[in-house]
C-alpha cells in the first residue's frame, strides 16, 4: 500500500489556486440567497383580495431571491393589535407587521425608522394626507408606510331612492359619477333636515352611538367640522370650548331622530340596517354595499356613496388608514424596505384596489382616479366619489389633532360619543364637559 | 472526647441505612406518587398560570410607555379614576346577583331532576348541561342576535303583546340585565350538576326520619338538606364567584362594555385600557385588583368550609 505525501510546495499552490478561482468564479445566488422574511398582513374581508397581496409578495420574492411567508392575521377581537403587543413585548416575530391606525405611535419605540422607503415614494406616488403624516410620522421620523388594503373613508353611503323622495335630495347630481360634487349645500344643517325628514318617514340614518370605530369616527368628523377638539395639538384639554359645545348641541339633535338601539351599535350594526333597508344612509366604506350586492340586490342599486356634509369649519372625512411596520428587531430589515417600495408602487396599488372591488384606499394624492372605482356598479359610478377625487374633504381621524398617544385613549375610549350620549340623554351639558375633561385628563398619563 | 467521637461515628453509620429506608417509604407513599403524577400539571400551571400572574404583577409596575419602574404609581391612579371605581361596582354587582340566581336556580332545577325516575333523568341532566357544554363565545353570539332590537326573536315575539322593542343591550338597565341574563343561562347547569350530586349523597333514612316526626318540605330542606350540601354550596359558590368575576368573552360580545361603560367588568376594560388603547401596564393593574376581592372571598368561603369540616 503506497501513501501519497503532500508536499510544503504542493499544499501552497493548491490554496493559492483555490483562492484565486474563488475569487475570480462569477457570484452564483442561490434560490433564497437573501435570506427570509416574515410578514404578517391583515386578512381582508373581500374574497380573493388576499390573493393579489399573495401574488405581489410572491412575484417580488422570486425577483429578490427571499424566502416569504405571510401570515393573514383577522382584525376581528382585536387579533393584529394582540399580535402587534406579543410581537414588541417579545422583541420578535414578523419582519413586517400591518398595523391599525395608532399603532405606529403605539409602538414607535420598536420600529425601524423608514424616511428612505416614505420619502421617494412620496415623489413617486404624490403627497400624502394630513391623517397620514399625523399617524405614522413622529418628529420627521416615518414609523411606518401607508398600506393600501384596509384603508378606508367612512363616508356616507345613502339610499338614492329614500333620500330623493324623503329628504328631496338627489345625492347622484350632488355627486355625478365621472365629474366633480356639486356639493355646497350639502352642510351639517341639510344633513340633520335630511335625518328628520327620514326618521319622520321611518327610514332613520343608521349612525351608531357605540363604542367601536365606526361610531366614533362619525363622531369625530362631525366634532372636526364644528372646530371641536378635546385636547389640541400642544396636549391642552380643550373641551370646555363654544365650539365642543355647539357640535354637542347637534349631536343631540341628531341622536333624536337616530335609531333608539344605536348607543349599542357595533360596527356590523350599520351594515346590516342599510342591508336590511330600513334606513336610508349610513356612515361606512362600501363594504355595506358589497354584501347588499351579494344579498340584497334590490338595495345595492340603489346605494350612492360620496362626501361628508361641512360643517361650518369645513368638510371632513372619517379616514382610517392601515399601515406597514417593519420591527427594529427584525431580521431582514433591507428586504422588508425592498418589499414595501414594491407593494406601494402605482401598480400594486391598482391591483390592491381592484382586487378590494374598490374598498381599498391609497393614501397618496396621485392614486384616487383608478377605473375601478369608476365602473364598479350597480348602480355604475357607486364608488366614484369614494375615493374624493376632487379633494373636497379633509381627511381626519377622530381625536386628532391631540398628541397621538393621547388621541388614541380618547378614541378608544370613545369620549366623543359618550359624552354626546350623557348630553343627549339628559345630562347637563356641563356636566358631561366636566366628565370629559375628568377623562382627558387621566388620558394625560405617561 | 473520644467516646463522643466513637458514638458519633456509630450513630451517623446507623443513620445512612434508616434514611434510605424513609426515602423508601417515602417513595411507596400514595401522597407521593401523587405528586409525581400530578408534577406535569403542576408544572404547566407554573408555565400557564403563575408566570403571567408575575410577569403582570411587574407590567403592573412600569410606566405607559414600559420604560421605566414606577412602583405603585398606576394603582394610586386607578384610585381617582371615576371609571374604575364604577367598573368595580359594576363587577362586584354583576358576579354577585349572577352566583345567586345561578345558584337558586341550580338548586331548584336539581331537585325537580333528583325527582324524576331513573332512565328518564339522565336524559334531562343531558339536556341540561347543554349550555354549560356549549363554547360560550358561540353561545353569546346566538344571544345577540336574539337581543338584536331590530331583528330579533325576542322583539318580534313581545310585539305580539303589544311590549316594546326593548333596547335590549342600548340601555343601561336592560345592558346589564342582558349580560346577567347570559351568564346564569350558561352557569347555572354547573350549579345543577355539582348540586344533583349532592343531594344523591344525603341518606334517605334522614327524609325517613323527618317524615316521621311530621316535618314539611321546608323543614326537611332547612333543617337535613341545607346543613348536608352546605361544603358543596359554598366551594361551588367560591369557584363560580371567581370565575363569573373573571368574565370576559359575554359582556366582549354582546356590549363591549357599553353602553357609556355600564356594563363593562374587570376583564373587559383591562382590555380595552391595555390592548385597545395600547396602556399594558394600566390594563395589568386593572386585572389584578380582581385579586385581593377574590382573596377576600375565598378566605371567608373556605374559612366556613373548615370549620364545618372540623364541627363534623
Amino acid at each position: 500500500m503506497s501513501r501519497k505525501t503532500l508536499t510544503r510546495r504542493q499544499f501552497v499552490a493548491a490554496t493559492a489556486m483555490s483562492s484565486a478561482a474563488l475569487i475570480t468564479a462569477p457570484y452564483v445566488r442561490g434560490a433564497y440567497a437573501a435570506g427570509k422574511l416574515s410578514i404578517g398582513f391583515w386578512d381582508h374581508w373581500v374574497p380573493g383580495a388576499n390573493d393579489a397581496s399573495t401574488a405581489l409578495v410572491k412575484e417580488w420574492g422570486e425577483r429578490e431571491k427571499v424566502e416569504v411567508s405571510i401570515d393573514y392575521i383577522t382584525s376581528n377581537n382585536k387579533k393584529i393589535e394582540l399580535t402587534a403587543a406579543a410581537e414588541a413585548q417579545a422583541k420578535s416575530g414578523h419582519d413586517i407587521l400591518q398595523m391599525p391606525s395608532w399603532w405606529p405611535h403605539a409602538y414607535s419605540e420598536n420600529l425601524e425608522p423608514l424616511n428612505d422607503v416614505m420619502e421617494p415614494l412620496i415623489k413617486q406616488n404624490g403627497e400624502v394626507n394630513d391623517t397620514v403624516k399625523y399617524l405614522g410620522r413622529s418628529g420627521g421620523k416615518w414609523l411606518a408606510v401607508p398600506a393600501t388594503p384596509g384603508s378606508q373613508i367612512k363616508g356616507p353611503c345613502s339610499r338614492i331612492d329614500l333620500m330623493k323622495k324623503h329628504a328631496g335630495i338627489d345625492v347622484q347630481e350632488m355627486y355625478p359619477a365621472g365629474g366633480p360634487p356639486k356639493a355646497d349645500n350639502w352642510t351639517m344643517e341639510t344633513f340633520l333636515k335630511a335625518a328628520e325628514a327620514c326618521h319622520k318617514a321611518g327610514f332613520p340614518f343608521g349612525i351608531g352611538l357605540g363604542e367601536t370605530t365606526d361610531s366614533v369616527d362619525t363622531a369625530g368628523a362631525i366634532f372636526q367640522s364644528f372646530g371641536a377638539e378635546l385636547v389640541n395639538a400642544k396636549g391642552d384639554i380643550t373641551v370646555k370650548t363654544d365650539a365642543v359645545r355647539q357640535a354637542l348641541e347637534f349631536y343631540k339633535k341628531l341622536i333624536a331622530v337616530l335609531p333608539t338601539d344605536a348607543p349599542s351599535w357595533d360596527d356590523a350594526s350599520n351594515n346590516k340596517w342599510l342591508i336590511s333597508g330600513r334606513g336610508a344612509m349610513i356612515l361606512n366604506p362600501p363594504s355595506a354595499w358589497a354584501v347588499a350586492k351579494r344579498d340584497a340586490p334590490q338595495v345595492a342599486e340603489q346605494c350612492w356613496t360620496h362626501g361628508f356634509p361641512s360643517g361650518p369649519k369645513g368638510r371632513f372625512a372619517p379616514f382610517l388608514p392601515y399601515f406597514w411596520g417593519v420591527w427594529a428587531f427584525g431580521k431582514n430589515k433591507e428586504a422588508a424596505k425592498s418589499l414595501l417600495v414594491h407593494l406601494s408602487s402605482p401598480a400594486a396599488i391598482e391591483k390592491f384596489v381592484a382586487a378590494s372591488g374598490g374598498y381599498d384606499l391609497p393614501a397618496y394624492a396621485n392614486m384616487t382616479k383608478f377605473k375601478t372605482w369608476a365602473e364598479e356598479g350597480p348602480p355604475k359610478g357607486t364608488l366614484f366619489h369614494y375615493p374624493d377625487p376632487y379633494k373636497q374633504q379633509t381627511m381626519s381621524i377622530a381625536a386628532s389633532p391631540a398628541p397621538p398617544k393621547i388621541a388614541q385613549q380618547i378614541y378608544f375610549q370613545a369620549t366623543l360619543t359618550k359624552m354626546a350620549l350623557r348630553f343627549a340623554q339628559g345630562e347637563k351639558l356641563e356636566t358631561a364637559l366636566t366628565w370629559a375633561e375628568g377623562e382627558c385628563e387621566g388620558f394625560m398619563r405617561t | 472526647m473520644a467516646d463522643v467521637v466513637v458514638e458519633q461515628g456509630r450513630l451517623a453509620r446507623a443513620a445512612r441505612p434508616r434514611k434510605r429506608a424513609s426515602l423508601r417509604n417515602a417513595m411507596g407513599r400514595k401522597s407521593t406518587v401523587a405528586f409525581f403524577l400530578t408534577l406535569p400539571l403542576i408544572l404547566l400551571i407554573a408555565l400557564l398560570v403563575l408566570y403571567p400572574a408575575f410577569y403582570s404583577v411587574y407590567l403592573a409596575t412600569l410606566n405607559k410607555a414600559m420604560t421605566k419602574f414606577v412602583g405603585l404609581s398606576n394603582f394610586t391612579f386607578l384610585f381617582k379614576r371615576e371609571t374604575f371605581w364604577m367598573v368595580v361596582r359594576q363587577s362586584c354587582i354583576f358576579a354577585v346577583t349572577a352566583v345567586v340566581f345561578k345558584a337558586l336556580i341550580g338548586f331548584i332545577v336539581a331537585h325537580f331532576v333528583h325527582n324524576i325516575p331513573g332512565k328518564k333523568q339522565r336524559k334531562w341532566r343531558g339536556m341540561l348541561l347543554v349550555p354549560w357544554v356549549i363554547p360560550p363565545a358561540m353561545s353569546t353570539l346566538a344571544w345577540l342576535w336574539l337581543f338584536d332590537p331590530s331583528y330579533s326573536a325576542f322583539n318580534y315575539t313581545l310585539s305580539f303583546f303589544g311590549i316594546g322593542p326593548i333596547p335590549w343591550l342600548g340601555d343601561t338597565f336592560w345592558a346589564r340585565f342582558s349580560v346577567i341574563l347570559v351568564n346564569v343561562w350558561y352557569g347555572a347547569p354547573f350549579f345543577l350538576i355539582m348540586y344533583l350530586a349532592a343531594l344523591k349523597s344525603v341518606p334517605d333514612q334522614l327524609y325517613e326520619a323527618a317524615a316521621i316526626d311530621g316535618a314539611n318540605w321546608w323543614q326537611k330542606i332547612w333543617h337535613i338538606t341545607l346543613p348536608m350540601m352546605r361544603n358543596i354550596i359554598a366551594i361551588t359558590t367560591l369557584f363560580s364567584l371567581i370565575v363569573t368575576f373573571a368574565n370576559f368573552d359575554i359582556v366582549r360580545i354582546l356590549t363591549s362594555g357599553g353602553p357609556l361603560d355600564r356594563t363593562h367588568l374587570f376583564a373587559t376594560w383591562a382590555f380595552q385600557v391595555g390592548i385597545q388603547s395600547s396602556d399594558i401596564p394600566l390594563g395589568a393593574c386593572v386585572s389584578l385588583f380582581m385579586v385581593p376581592i377574590l382573596a377576600v372571598a375565598a378566605v371567608f368561603i373556605l374559612r366556613d368550609v373548615n370549620k364545618r369540616g372540623n364541627e363534623a
